[in-house]
């Protein structure tokens, strides 16, 4: 039961990924890694990490996704899928498949005998939010501390620098530096289509 | 107090001079900085006499000290102290500098009132004359080089003292790198003192050197050789003389303090200073001794043709500096010694009167132009004449007694020395034939348009402001020289000077009157006494056949002179015609500048600009430029890797990680 | 399933998100890649900490999804702002950072 599961978890994993590496449409490679991220979800739940399952769900496919969303309904753009530097179309994919080889014979023949067994038996309340809340707050408060602040930086940075030039009430549009203008020595327009909804 | 301390007191006045000088230029009024450098060489000269008092009341044989006030470098063997040697020889040349100094002090007073650099004159000349007695009083080697360069220096800061004249400035810098010359040799002298007896201290270093040297080994001789070296180039010997007829476009104080009394005659001092060396290297005293003798004759031979006043005067200096060094190198130190005294008097006289006349002549030293000064400038004459006869060694005059003392050693030490002897009396023959040559052709006779101007007016003469040397015109608002001359009848602070050298002039001779006193000679003796040459005496006898031998050929040179040019002016135009190769040798100075310019300035000129054009072109930029180029293209090979494409980065990242990952692969398997 | 397979997965799934970065040329696609490979890195760390027997692993995934949040952020405020100011959104065209 367990091993269909996680094929069908991997295979939806492993189609997302490569829906977002070939697909022309930024959108699809967009949808196609919420497919990833719920995949990744369930192989989470597998491994008795109930939390960060949930967080996966909630966080990253739930409000990460939602960005790229926005962002790419404004964006929008489609492209061919293979747009390697000229020059390096050989060795791109090459350096890919190698990385895959070497990190998958590290750890197939890897000395670590743990890594051929289940792991150790767990009790229940293995990846509880209480059991991680517990060390979120007593042993790794201080990182807990720091990515909330790293959070507030992301959130000001974002602001500003996306903030709006015109007249208008965007958020944060006071921030300094506001107005963009044109720097001399910009490339000229390049031709982004159009910022029609993507469809 | 001691005879150290009143020679170091001597020593720090006039640099306390110079400084105060120097530092007050733009407060202190002008006539208060001629006090000022007046009174501290004179005095010096007080502590110079006070150094005399106190070494006389000491034991003859105890009659030297070597006091020293820190050591300046005291390690790996070297022990060089700041130190000076105070004995006979030290003091006496003390004495005849600051005396002479003095005086001159006192004349520069007068003579260079209205001259803008006056502060800067005064500074230069007592900076002057704390070197030279840094030079005399040192008691090491090493302080007797810094004493020989300073003076170098000082005597380049003062021959190109009027900097506007380029002649100036280049005659400056020739004298300075000839002195440099000599310096070389000097420099060396010392280091193969040092190697050989392990010492730079006067006392150490002549009390070694008969033991540790055999007499003529080749070591000592060149020790004396680069020390000739270095003495004939102060001093102005063949062949590194060239520089003193030049040193003439300093003012004339100049010349008479540093080019007649006292640095170049720095050279006999050191050959007598370092006497104990010489007596070891026979050889090399005995060409300093042809030297001596060749220069004497040479240079007695060019002043004959000489129209320029002060060159004449200066040729004539280089040939009594050769009886100096004659005398000294052949073991006459006393009598060397004497003759530097009378000279330094009559000589620093002599320029004297040479100053005044030009003054008169505005500032044209050309004895053509000059005549009939007898009747101009009566108190100038008379010490031009008072001067002249000391030099051409008139009966009973100082010049007399000091220069036939030389010969008369010369004669008594036998053998080859009898025939130098005979040489210097044909030198004195020559010395009082141009002195009176000069005598004569400046003062008798009808008045020129600048002596007839004086008389009429009583006012000077005022000509075009005229570089002397070239007779080009000068801009005269500049200041220096300044537009008004002073004559010594004008000029109180000149004539005194001039008076009382003149009286030096006169009777100094009579303080050694051969059977009569025995004054200076038995002073000096004593510092000569650790090697037997200074034991040789001539008889009275033959010292009193020497002295009626100089005084029938000074009178002789004297009535020849006077045939020459007062009785029959048209005689020496038919010399001249009649032996004009000589004529034309002796007034081209012996062709000396030109064979230095051959032999040594244009291949150092050449070997410049081979330098410059091919060495520094292709080697030095080569490797300079060539280093940039390689850096530079270094860069340019490493710059590709920055592209702008951030997937290339990428790239690069994911490519390095996966090679090492490889390598850890590999390495664990 | 042995926590073998796990690993194998996250490392082709990073492999992947590797080859998509080289290969694609909107800044928008390559962002998406890069979240491929951090979540490849989550997959791992989970993986570990259940084979080692404690939430360590677990709360370092957490973390890593919070920077992956902030870069994203970030990364997309960028690329609006480099539509904005109507600029080609390619990143071959955006390469003045060069030597």
């Amino acid at each position: 039961m367990e091993a269909v599961l996680f094929f069908l978890a991997a295979i939806g994993a492993l189609g997302g990924a490569i829906g977002v590496v070939a697909m022309r449409n930024p959108f699809y490679s967009v949808l196609a890694l919420i497919v990833h991220l719920f995949s990744l979800a369930v192989l989470f739940l597998l491994l008795s990490s109930a939390f960060i399952a949930a967080a996966q769900v909630v966080v990253y496919a739930g409000a990460v996704m939602v960005l790229y969303v926005f962002v790419v309904a404004y964006v929008g753009g489609e492209e061919s899928a293979w747009e390697p530097i000229p020059g390096q179309q050989l060795i791109a994919p090459l350096l890919g498949i190698a990385i895959f080889i070497e990190l998958a014979v590290a750890v197939l023949s890897s000395s670590l005998l743990a890594l051929g067994t289940d792991g150790p038996d767990v009790k229940p309340g293995f990846g509880d939010p209480a059991a991680i809340g517990h060390l979120l707050l007593e042993r790794f408060l201080v990182p807990f501390e720091a990515s909330s602040i790293l959070l507030l930086l992301a959130a000001v940075g974002a602001i500003v620098l996306a903030g709006r030039q015109a007249v208008g009430g965007a958020p944060g549009a006071g921030s300094p530096g506001a107005p963009r203008e044109r720097e001399p020595g910009d490339p000229a327009p390049g031709a982004p289509t159009t910022g029609a909804p993507v469809r | 107090m001691s005879a150290s301390s009143w020679a170091w007191l001597a020593l720090l006045l006039p640099l306390l001079g110079s400084i105060v000088v120097s530092l007050g230029f733009r407060t202190i009024p002008a006539r208060v900085a001629g006090i000022v450098g007046t009174a501290a060489i004179g005095l010096a000269f007080v502590c110079a006499i006070g150094a005399l008092a106190s070494l006389l009341g000491e034991d003859a044989d105890a009659r030297h000290h070597a006091s020293s006030l820190w050591t300046y470098a005291g390690a790996a063997g070297l022990d060089i102290k700041l130190g000076i040697y105070v004995d006979q020889l030290s003091v006496f040349m003390l004495l005849v500098v600051t005396g002479v100094s003095t005086l001159i002090h006192l004349y520069s007073f007068g003579y260079m009132q209205s001259d803008e650099g006056y502060h800067r004159f005064f500074s230069y000349l007592n900076f002057f004359v704390f070197s030279m007695l840094l030079l005399v009083l040192a008691g090491n080697f090493a302080l007797l080089i810094v004493g020989w360069a300073f003076v170098g220096f000082a005597s380049y800061a003062l021959i190109s003292f009027w900097y506007r004249r380029t002649t100036a400035t280049r005659a400056g810098m020739k004298a300075f790198v000839i002195n440099v010359v000599g310096d070389i040799g000097l420099v060396l002298a010392a280091f193969l003192i040092f190697r050989e007896l392990g010492s730079f201290e006067y006392g150490a270093v002549f009390a070694q050197a008969p033991h540790v040297f055999a007499r003529g080994e080749w070591t000592v001789t060149a020790i004396c050789l680069l020390l000739l070296v270095g003495a004939f180039a102060k001093s102005a010997q063949i062949p590194f003389h060239t520089w003193l007829p030049d040193a003439m476009e300093g003012p004339t104080p100049v010349s008479s303090l540093i080019h007649a009394a006292t640095m170049v005659t720095a050279g006999v001092y050191l050959i007598a200073r370092t006497h104990v060396l010489f007596y070891l290297a026979p050889t090399a005293a005995d060409i300093g001794a042809f030297v001596g003798l060749a220069t004497l004759l040479v240079a007695g031979t060019i002043a004959l043709t000489m129209t320029d006043l002060k060159r004449a005067i200066a040729y004539s200096t280089m040939s009594q500096i050769g009886y100096m060094v004659m005398g000294v190198s052949i073991g006459a130190y006393a009598q060397g010694l004497f003759h530097l005294m009378t000279h330094a008097f009559f000589k620093a006289l002599l320029f004297m009167t040479a100053g005044s006349i030009i003054s008169a002549m505005a500032n044209r030293q050309d004895i053509d132009r000059m005549s009939g000064f007898w009747k101009a400038m009566r108190f100038t004459s008379l010490m031009f004449v008072i001067g002249g006869l000391a030099l051409a060694a008139f009966p009973l005059t100082s010049g007399f007694f000091s220069k036939d003392s030389i010969l008369a050693y010369a004669g008594a030490r036998g053998g080859m020395y009898a025939w130098m002897a005979i040489g210097g009396y044909v030198g004195a023959f020559l010395t009082a034939l141009y002195t009176f040559r000069l005598i004569f052709r400046v003062l008798p006779g009808k008045p020129c348009e600048e002596a007839q101007h004086l008389i009429d007016t009583g006012e000077l003469y005022h000509g075009p402001a005229i570089n002397p040397a070239n007779e080009e015109l000068e801009d005269a608002d500049v200041g220096f020289p300044g537009a008004h001359h002073h004559i010594a009848e004008q000029s109180r602070p000149m004539a005194l000077a001039m008076a009382v050298l003149s009286v030096g002039a006169l009777f100094a001779g009579l303080i050694q009157v051969p059977g009569v006193d025995n004054v200076l000679f038995g002073f000096l003796d004593p510092a000569f006494a650790d090697v037997p040459l200074s034991a040789i005496h001539p008889s009275v006898g033959e010292e009193w056949r020497g002295l009626a031998i100089g005084a029938a050929i000074s009178l002789a040179g004297i009535g020849l002179a006077w045939i020459l040019w007062v009785r029959r002016p048209e005689l020496p135009g038919l010399l001249r015609e009649r032996l004009r190769p000589a004529y034309l040798l002796f007034v081209n100075k012996w062709y000396f500048d030109e064979a230095i310019d051959f032999l040594v300035v244009r291949p150092a000129l050449a070997i410049g600009r081979f330098a410059n054009s091919i060495f520094e072109r292709l080697v030095v930029d080569g490797l300079v430029s060539g280093t940039r180029e390689t850096v530079e293209g270094a860069g340019g090979i490493v710059r590709v890797v920055q592209s702008g494409f951030v997937r290339s980065y990428a790239l690069l990242l994911i490519a390095g990680f996966a090679g090492l990952a490889l390598y850890f692969l590999l390495s664990s398997s | 399933m042995s926590i073998e397979w796990y690993i194998v997965l996250s490392s082709l799934l990073f492999a992947t998100g590797a080859m998509g970065i080289l290969i694609r040329r909107s800044p928008v696609v390559i962002l998406l890649c890069l979240e491929l490979m951090l979540n490849a890195g989550n997959l791992a760390l989970v993986a570990f900490s259940r084979m080692v027997g404690n939430q360590q692993g677990q709360i370092f995934a957490l973390v890593v999804m919070v920077v992956a949040a902030c870069e994203v952020v970030v990364g997309l405020g960028l690329i609006v702002a480099i539509f904005r100011r109507k600029l080609p959104l390619d990143v071959d065209e955006l390469r003045e950072l060069r030597g």
